[in-house]
Parts: C-alpha cells; structure tokens; sequence
C-alpha cells in the first residue's frame, strides 16, 4: 500500500512515560498501515485530532517490533494535547521525514554524541544504532547536559549505556544542591575532559540552539573539524516536506535539507539572529 | 622518586611550560590531600592558595540563609580550583568542597603572583594559561545563567 505523505496514519498510544514535570514518552502502533521506519535523527508530524499538528524527533525506532517512540514537551497546544494522550487513545502520524544522523558515514569513527535536555530524545536512535552495531565503530562517548537531575530523561537506558564497558557515558546538571552525587556544571565543561582524538570522532550534537553554539566553540576548540560536527536543528514547521517555506533557513529548508546538517554548511549563517 | 617539579609539569595546564619557568612556579607549589567532606576553602576567606586537582572531585558550593547548598560547578582531575588568587580583593567566592579523596597540588598565590611580577616570562606564561580558562568558566557561566533548558518563552 502507497502511503501518501499528505494524510497522517492513525497510530495507537501503547505506552505514556512521563519523564519530567511536563515531558512525555509515547510508545505508538499502527492502528493500520505504518509509517516507513525512521531512520535515526529523522522525524515526523504528530497531529492531535482537532488541535493540529507538530514535528516531533524520532526517539525509538519500530525495530523488531518495538514500538514508535516519541518524546514530547508540552510547551504549546500540540505539544500539550499530545502529552495528556492515555493508553488506547489514537492520534495522527505521517512522516518519517528529514535528514538522519551521519551513522553510516560515520563507520570506523569514534562517534561523541553531545545532548542537552530533551536533544538527548532525537540522538537516542544514533546511540541504540551505534551501541547495536558497536564492532564498527571506534571509541563512543556520549555527554549530556541538563537543568537539574529531575529534568533527565531515559535514567534507566542511560544506566544500562552506563553498564557497558566500552562506552564512555558523562552527565552533568546546571545546578543542583548536595543531594545530587554526580558532576555539576554546564554540558560543554565535558568536552575538553572526554579525551577524543579530533582527527577520527564525528560528532552529533542536539539540544537548544544556544547549548549548541557553546558546544560548538567547545569542540572546535579541541581541534574538531566542521566537516565531522553535526546538529538537529529545530524550526517552526508546517508541511514537513519542504513544500510551505515556513522552515526556511537561508537556502535552506530545515524539514528536507535538515533537521541534521553538516556544520560547515550551516556556519556561515548559524549565529546570524536574522536568519 | 617523583619530584614536585615533574609532577607539576606532568598537569596539561603546564605542558609545553619552558623548564626555568617550570622550575620557577614549582618554588610557589606543595601537595595537598584532603579526605571527602574537607574544604579546600571557605567563601570570604583570603584566597592564599589556590589549587590544581590531581585526583578527585571538588564542589563549588555556595550557602545562604535559608536556602539549602548549592553546587555551583564541579571540578575533576587535571582541573584548577579557585581564579580570586588572581584578582584583588584576593577572596574566595565561594567554598569548594572535596566530594571524595582529592590529591592536588596548592600554589602559593603571594609567591606565584610576585613571580610573575618580577619576571614577565613567567607572568606571560602564566597568562597564557589561565585566560583560556577564565574564558571557558565565563562562557560556562553565561550559559548557566542563560538557562537553556528553561521552560520557552510564550510556553
């Protein structure tokens, strides 16, 4: 069956998960027909029947019969009628649409993810592919960043990351008081202490455009190249598919030519407030 | 045996440091343990010494009444505890608390401070190495204060 990019699929919410004060992890199957499977970095649009529609980050995968995960944080309508779905309720999905992380091209690397705040939803798939097929890659490092230890999302998948013992997996907190054990500082003080070699690691960066900016300094900094940097970048999306122009970032769409994009392309024009 | 001087030059603050500035900052050094829970210092205190954690952790911690301790940064091996060394009035901040056993190396700040006055060489080499830092802490600052993972704004 053809599916056509226009009409959302209803999909079923199997499982809530409700990761912080207003973020919410959705597991979904297919009512009928699915979705192509997303591939890691990709996303697609969730609609709330009689509310509208908003683009939302893969953060699982259907592999193997998993379900279609999705991470949300009410901050709008969308978000907030999505986020108080129940069990058994229905909601509209169509997609996968965007660019994926760089997770084959990145073969034989050392692979760094760096998150900040739900950014770790969107690089979850890069991870669980990188962890899957961890005999391809070189040395993995993941360091995330969040407000406080309250705000961390996916605690017991990071557990279990953290178990492995050839994956190296920092966290760090912007503030916390003493009960908090780990380390406290912002995301980009990791960096220069995660001892990659500059010359073999691409780098997959995703959080709040101001976190990204800092991470970037951070990791150029420490000798990384642009043409290994990329990041998920978000925009006001409508059509998803590069059709409507509301996503427009210089000459491009962030929908179609992102929303993972290769730094050197986007450096000439990241920090530009304008655009 | 280890000398001071080695391990002072061992620090990747230090690296590439000229040996006679090596030697000369080593004059102003001594190791320091301290067991969890001990301060290394307490905010107002003169800032005498500043440190260079070798092993461990280190808080940085702020308290005021009625509000419980907070974590302002961590900091780990390799890292520089305390910049007021640097800056009149010479006092500390904040605390910075040893989180577990903390090996480090403490540098007399009046010594350091003379040294690079009396010799540019050694001031310079000092500067060279601790603006970096001073400019990654203030970034680091900026973006906590920024907030980042905040709720945004019209949310």
């Amino acid at each position: 069956m053809t599916v056509d990019p226009y009409v959302p699929l209803p999909y079923r919410v199997l499982a809530v998960h409700q990761d912080t004060a207003d973020v919410a992890t959705l597991d979904l199957e297919p009512v009928g027909a699915a979705i192509p499977e997303p591939k890691p970095g990709q996303f697609t649009m969730l609609y709330a029947f009689g509310v509208g529609e908003a683009p939302i980050s893969v953060s699982g995968a259907p592999v193997d019969g998993a379900p279609l995960v999705h991470t949300v944080r009410a901050v709008g309508a969308v978000s907030n009628a999505i986020t108080r779905l129940r069990p058994g309720q229905e909601l509209g999905v169509r997609g996968p649409y965007g660019t994926a992380w760089p997770v084959e091209s990145a073969d034989s690397h050392d692979i760094l993810f760096v998150a900040g705040g739900l950014g770790l939803a969107p690089l979850r798939p890069a991870v669980r592919h990188v962890l899957a097929n961890r005999d391809r890659y070189g040395r993995v490092s993941l360091l995330y960043g969040t407000r406080g230890p309250e705000d961390m999302l996916y605690r017991e998948e990071l557990t279990e990351w953290r178990r492995m013992l050839d994956v190296e997996i920092e966290v760090t907190v912007d503030h916390a008081d003493r009960t908090w054990r780990g380390a406290v500082g912002v995301v980009t003080n990791l960096i220069p202490r995660a001892g990659f070699d500059p010359a073999h690691t691409t780098a997959m960066v995703c959080g709040p455009e101001v976190m990204m900016r800092f991470s970037i300094l951070g990791l150029q900094s420490a000798g990384l190249p642009f043409e290994r940097t990329y990041l998920s970048l978000e925009r006001s999306m409508k059509c998803g598919m590069g059709l409507c122009g509301r996503c427009q970032f210089g000459a491009d769409f962030v929908c179609k030519e992102g929303a993972v994009m290769r730094y050197d392309r986007i450096a000439h024009i990241f920090t530009v407030r304008e655009i | 045996m280890e000398t001071l001087e080695r391990i002072v030059l061992e620090q990747k603050i230090f690296a590439d440091l000229d040996p006679e500035v090596g030697t000369l900052i080593t004059g102003c050094a001594r190791n320091h343990h301290f067991e969890p829970g001990a301060y290394l210092f307490h905010e107002g205190d003169e800032a005498r010494e500043f440190f260079l954690v070798r092993h461990g952790e280190v808080a940085l911690e702020i308290t005021s009444p009625g509000r419980r301790t907070l974590i302002l940064n961590t900091v780990a091996d390799g890292d520089i505890v305390g910049a007021s060394w640097l800056v009149q009035p010479y006092r500390w901040n904040s605390d910075a608390r040893a989180r577990t056993h903390v090996r480090a190396l403490g540098f007399d700040a009046a010594c350091l401070r003379d040294k690079c006055e009396a010799d540019p060489l050694v001031g310079y080499a000092m500067m060279k190495r601790f603006m970096p830092l001073m400019v990654s802490r203030l970034q680091a600052a900026h973006m906590q204060l920024l907030d980042v993972y905040g709720r945004p704004e019209g949310a």
